[in-house]
């Protein structure tokens, strides 16, 4: 079918490596390392940490050297060619012609996350050595740690959906373990309760999505590629061949995308995330930069072709993805300036940033959105660590901004200096990272004729630079307030803020520590914390340099080597090659010149001969006047909050002071930031109850109209009969027979009394001969 | 394939649990005993699955497996009972159903 095809191309010979080809030890370390902290971890001078450490640093090596090769491949590639991914796989089970592989899909997007995560992970169980030393339930802490990277990074170099569904489910179960970890405290354990039903609530959808999926391609995939409609290089070439039903794949990918939607915190399912960080702050980093959150992002980005055909991206139309992702950056956003917690302002701000990272992928921006996958990664992890070093050291174990922080910027040089950092780069400030993944994303969505999305997203840029300049006004400057101004309150924190701020009750077993932080008042913290923040600020400084557009296309390099390039390929050359064979490129597709790309089918039209593994997509030219702009909103933020934040805070000026409560308007707003949109509440009380109570109550209606209706009527009718019978049949001619079956029954009883001797045992010795005989007659009769 | 091997394992399996079952006088060693003949159908279940190449055979090992967990955790819970309000859980000293 493809002879002709095969013969015109050009044969491209891919290098490979070592590293790339053994991708897949990346999660096998950690996860073995799981089973060592559990079994041996105990019995260890540093209670098993050593084990996790050691594991993300193995995981991290490898990650970095397979990131290395596979740059290299890419180097080696000719410009525009499609370099395929290191695809293997290993039958895990398999019956009845349904196999289910285990293995590796290794490209630019697998090695980039890869990467992040490892070196996340590696970072934050270094900074965990220092924030629960002393903890109840160390080991198991670093355990779960460990297992959860290891979930994440399965989900990441999976081959097929069900690998992709393993690490997805492992990391629900570690996040619910991870969130708990405090759970003497009820409020913890609720919230881990509601993160994990939460996420299993979008969960059913992947499975659903998965199988609609799996049954639409499998015929196709298997017959073109030789592989199983589970797989994902096979998905993806099937959404762009032009096989799949038009229902098939809209409904498999509304599926899907709705667990995205629980696992990524996006509207109307974010409301488990700013719960979560009740875990310890290092598990509320990992859970918010690269792990976790990033899952269903990550789901959207490697499903990309099946997306893009059954949400019709680019189809010129609002599709459901940009809607959910824009509807989600600004309720998160306006969510964060009611909080005081300085947690649950990261935390929804993590939501707003998901929310871009949706509304990119929504919107045809691939690649900007998966690498704002990357930059934020780096600053969030940062921004998080700061605020646990903040109440490690400064505040007494409180998260309350307005209670027990204020003027940190004197004693905490280190994490006030990276605390910014990571604050310009969040808000997208040039040239600090952010601004290169999100205003690339905002630039793209116009570009691609989101006008609209362009716009909610400039707006959610504003509320960034607005919320983050309270929370770092409040945090850092003005006078020292509560714990951080040496106050030791810890009797009135129970109340006040009951789930956070104590972690010393439970946490640290050894009271003496804490009452020695309280007499040294607020200080830096100790190199383990400082450390890993110092880095995480370098990277947060100096990642977005790896896709610097404004620079020119030199700097495109998280381009060249992560985006795949939509070209049309043979699919002998894809069907699952062990080692570096490359793959023949057919070279009678000519590629016409538009904007400085080469514009393929793939995507837009069905492909002839061969097959697309990616969709066309197009790319934004960078414009200074754009991204001045952006700058200039971002500004008014800052200066706008900053002056809010001052007369507010500083001079507790009357015209501020008090506004919502005497503007209605304003009121009405602050009420409803502050009860979440009454989203809880419309799923706890009205969603659950709304369903459990009708049907308790049909159910009792049932029982005493139907039921007792039935059974009373029963009764009358009998009653008369009975009487009849009683006088007629029963006293005659019956009670001779009971006589004499009573009779008869009490012999059988004393003679069968010692049988019953209450002993269980001899009880199951009858059963088993019983059945044992059962089972003689009835071969017996059968033959 | 043959599915003989598979069959006398479950069968072996099978008389080990009835062993324990009839033999062993601790509550949680019986408990242990019922969770092995309930496997050795599931190898039972699975061998011929294969031999017929259906996937029933599955989807019930799959249903005996979910059922078992919930049998354990009661049967465990009214061991732990039994415990708390005789401090033993000696299934000979339990003889009071004697009839």
């Amino acid at each position: 079918m493809f002879a002709e095809a095969t013969e015109a191309a050009t044969e491209v010979a891919l290098k490979s490596g070592w590293f790339l080809e053994h991708a897949w030890v990346v999660p096998v370390i950690p996860a073995l390392s799981f089973f060592l902290i559990i079994f041996f971890g105990k019995r260890m001078p540093k209670k098993g940490s050593e084990f996790g450490v050691a594991s993300m640093l193995g995981s991290l090596v490898f990650a970095g050297g397979a990131a290395y090769q596979w740059i290299q491949r890419v180097n080696g590639a000719p410009e525009g060619a499609f370099v395929s991914p290191v695809v293997k796989t290993w039958t895990w089970w398999q019956n009845s012609g349904i196999s289910f592989g285990i293995g590796q899909h290794v490209d630019g997007l697998t090695v980039a996350i890869l990467l992040v995560v490892a070196f996340i992970s590696t970072l934050v169980q270094i900074y965990s050595l220092e924030y629960l030393r002393g903890d109840r339930r160390y080991t198991h802490f670093f355990a779960s740690l460990t297992l959860f990277s290891a979930g994440m990074l399965n989900m990441v170099v999976a081959e097929n959906m069900i690998q992709l569904i393993l690490g997805w489910e492992i990391m629900g179960l570690c996040s619910f373990l991870l969130i708990g970890h405090w759970w003497e405290e009820g409020a913890n354990s609720r919230a881990a309760l509601k993160a994990f039903f939460t996420t299993r609530t979008g969960d059913i959808g992947l499975l659903t999505g998965t199988a609609i999926l799996f049954f639409s391609a499998n015929e196709w995939t298997t017959k073109t590629l030789g592989v199983s409609g589970f797989s994902i290089r096979g998905l993806s070439s099937w959404a762009l061949s032009g096989d799949p039903g038009h229902a098939a794949i809209t409904m498999g990918a509304i599926a899907l995308f709705i667990a995205a939607i629980g696992k990524s915190g996006q509207f109307p399912l974010h409301t488990w995330l700013p719960d979560a960080m009740a875990g310890p702050t290092p598990v509320s980093s990992l859970l918010h930069s690269s792990t976790m959150v990033v899952a269903g992002v990550f789901l959207v980005a490697r499903l990309y072709p099946v997306f893009f055909k059954g949400m019709d991206i680019l189809g010129g139309s609002a599709n459901f993805i940009v809607v959910i992702g824009g509807i989600t950056i600004v309720i998160a956003a306006l969510l964060a300036f009611v909080q005081t917690d300085i947690k649950k302002v990261l935390a929804y701000s993590t939501v707003s940033q998901l929310g871009y990272m949706m509304m990119g992928l929504g919107a045809g921006a691939w690649l900007p959105a998966v690498f704002h996958i990357f930059t934020h990664a780096f600053f969030k992890a940062c921004l998080f660590l700061g605020a646990g070093s903040i109440s490690h050291s400064s505040s007494h174990h409180s998260f309350e901004m307005k209670k027990d922080m204020g003027g940190l910027r004197k004693f905490m040089p280190i994490t006030f200096g990276t605390w910014i950092i990571s604050t310009l780069a969040l808000c997208g400030v040039f040239p600090f990272s952010g601004f290169f993944s999100k205003d690339e994303i905002i630039d793209n969505v116009g570009h691609n004729g989101y006008n609209v999305f362009m716009y909610v997203g400039l707006a959610g840029a504003f509320l960034t630079a607005a919320y983050m300049t309270r929370a770092t006004y409040l945090t850092f400057f003005g006078q020292p307030r509560g714990a951080s101004a040496g106050e030791h309150h810890e009797e009135e924190s129970h109340d006040s803020h009951a789930a956070h701020d104590d972690h010393a009750d439970h946490g640290h077993n050894a009271h003496d520590s804490h009452d020695a932080h309280a007499s040294q008042g607020p200080h830096e913290s100790g190199w383990l914390i400082t450390v890993p923040l110092i880095i995480l600020a370098t990277l947060a400084l100096s990642s977005g340099f790896l896709n610097a557009l404004p620079f020119g296309e030199k700097f495109e390099n998280f381009k060249k080597w992560v985006e795949p390039s939509a070209e049309v390929v043979n699919p002998t050359g894809i069907a699952y090659v062990v080692g570096g064979v490359g793959e023949a490129r057919i070279a009678s597709e000519t590629p016409t010149e538009e904007s400085g790309h080469s514009k393929s089918p793939c995507g837009t039209e069905t492909p002839e001969q061969g097959v697309c593994a990616a969709p066309q997509l197009n790319h934004a030219p960078f414009k200074w006047s754009k991204a001045a702009m952006s700058m200039l909103i971002v500004l008014a933020g800052f200066l706008l909050s900053l002056f809010v934040c001052i007369q507010l805070y500083e001079k507790k000026n009357k015209k501020f002071v008090g506004l919502t409560e005497r503007n209605k308007v304003l009121g009405f707003g602050y009420k409803l930031l502050v009860n979440k949109y009454y989203l809880d509440v419309l799923y706890e009380k009205i969603i659950v109850r709304s369903i459990a109570h009708p049907i308790s109550a049909a159910v009792y209606w049932f029982n005493q109209k139907v039921l007792d209706g039935v059974v009373n009527g029963a009764g009358t009718t009998a009653k008369g009969i009975a009487g009849w019978v009683y006088r007629n049949i029963d006293q005659r001619v019956v009670d001779g027979a009971v006589n004499g079956t009573g009779s008869v029954a009490q012999g059988a009883g004393s003679a069968l009394r010692p049988v019953q001797s209450g002993k269980v045992n001899q009880y199951g010795a009858l059963l088993f001969g019983a059945a044992a005989i059962g089972a003689l007659v009835l071969v017996i009769v059968n033959t | 394939m043959f599915v003989n091997q598979f069959l006398i394992l479950a069968a072996v399996l099978f008389c080990i649990g009835v062993y324990g079952v009839i033999a062993r006088k601790n509550a949680v060693l019986v408990l242990m005993s019922i969770e092995l003949i309930l496997n050795s159908v599931n190898i039972n279940l699975l061998a011929f699955s294969m031999r017929n190449g259906s996937l029933d055979g599955h989807t019930f090992a799959l249903y005996i497996i979910a059922i078992a967990a919930a049998e354990v955790g009661v049967g465990l819970a009214m061991v732990l009972l039994m415990y708390r309000n005789r401090r033993s859980i000696d299934l000979d000293e339990l003889s009071e159903m004697k009839g």
